[in-house]
């Protein structure tokens, strides 16, 4: 998997706003197949972490009833402009991404 | 007795099983967090206690929700909440009426400020309650969203 997300951190003050947009369908696993009639299985991201030098900022604990393509913003304080910012998310399946930004 | 522990040992494994798919390993260690119980309970309570360990919420005026009144589309209903509490350690938004009412729960560390915005999914018309948790508090608001799925509006 790769380049499933998509962010955005700006600094404005003391204050970072990072927006971030991931690509993932979120399947419930209450959905059916409308052909096949069977249950979708679940497939949902569970956890996403912010990392700001070596430290955790924000770590998102995430349910099925998050929306398909998920979007998440969060603020943060002791960041300066320049400096790397790590996301990662964790899926029920294992399957996982991350991505480096430089903080604008 | 022996035979009633192994079945139930059994079972359980099963479940768990079936909750991580193909039995991949490797997202137990990081997510060794990841409050399951929370998020399996079906009544607001129920996922507060499994999640923090209390359901006793104040109400507070220092919380805003952000929501639409009407969410035409149930699927993709935008969320954001903000609070002017200090030290919060955690926010969680809850769909009163959803299933598992628990969408989503954010741990702050210190340096996080007190806000999060994200989309949620909504079985139907019902109240979206922002918990902030801050000095060993729960404190909360709760926001009206009606929900008309399928887009007729109204």
């Amino acid at each position: 998997m790769a380049n499933t997300i998509k962010i955005r951190a700006r600094l404005s003050g003391d204050t970072t706003t990072v927006k971030a947009l991931i690509s993932h369908i979120m399947e419930t696993g209450l959905r059916k197949d409308s052909k096949t009639g069977k249950t979708i299985p679940a497939h949902y991201i569970q956890e996403v972490v912010c990392e700001h030098k070596g430290e955790t900022v924000m770590t998102a604990q995430w349910g099925p009833a998050i929306s398909k393509n998920p979007y998440l913003s969060f603020r943060f304080k002791g960041a300066e402009k320049g400096d790397t910012l790590t996301l990662r998310w964790v899926d029920n399946k294992g399957e996982s991404d991350s991505i480096e930004t430089k903080i604008a | 007795m022996k035979r009633r522990t192994l079945l139930k040992g059994s079972l359980a494994a099963g479940a768990v099983g079936i909750a991580v798919g193909s039995g991949l390993l490797a997202p137990r260690t990081v997510l060794a967090a990841w409050p399951k119980d929370a998020f399996k309970a079906t009544s607001v309570d129920d996922a507060l206690n499994a999640l923090v360990g209390q359901s006793q919420l104040e109400g507070s005026d220092k919380i805003e929700i952000k929501a639409p009144d009407i969410a035409e589309n149930g699927a993709v209903v935008p969320i954001s909440v903000e609070t002017s509490i200090d030290g919060v350690e955690s926010i969680s938004i809850i769909a009163e009426k959803n299933n598992t009412p628990l969408t989503s729960a954010y741990v702050m560390s210190p340096r996080a400020e007190g806000f999060v915005a994200t989309r949620i999914k909504m079985s139907e018309t019902s109240s979206v309650i922002a918990v902030v948790k801050a000095g060993g508090t729960l404190h909360s608001t709760g926001k009206e969203v009606k929900v008309t799925i399928g887009g007729c509006g109204g």
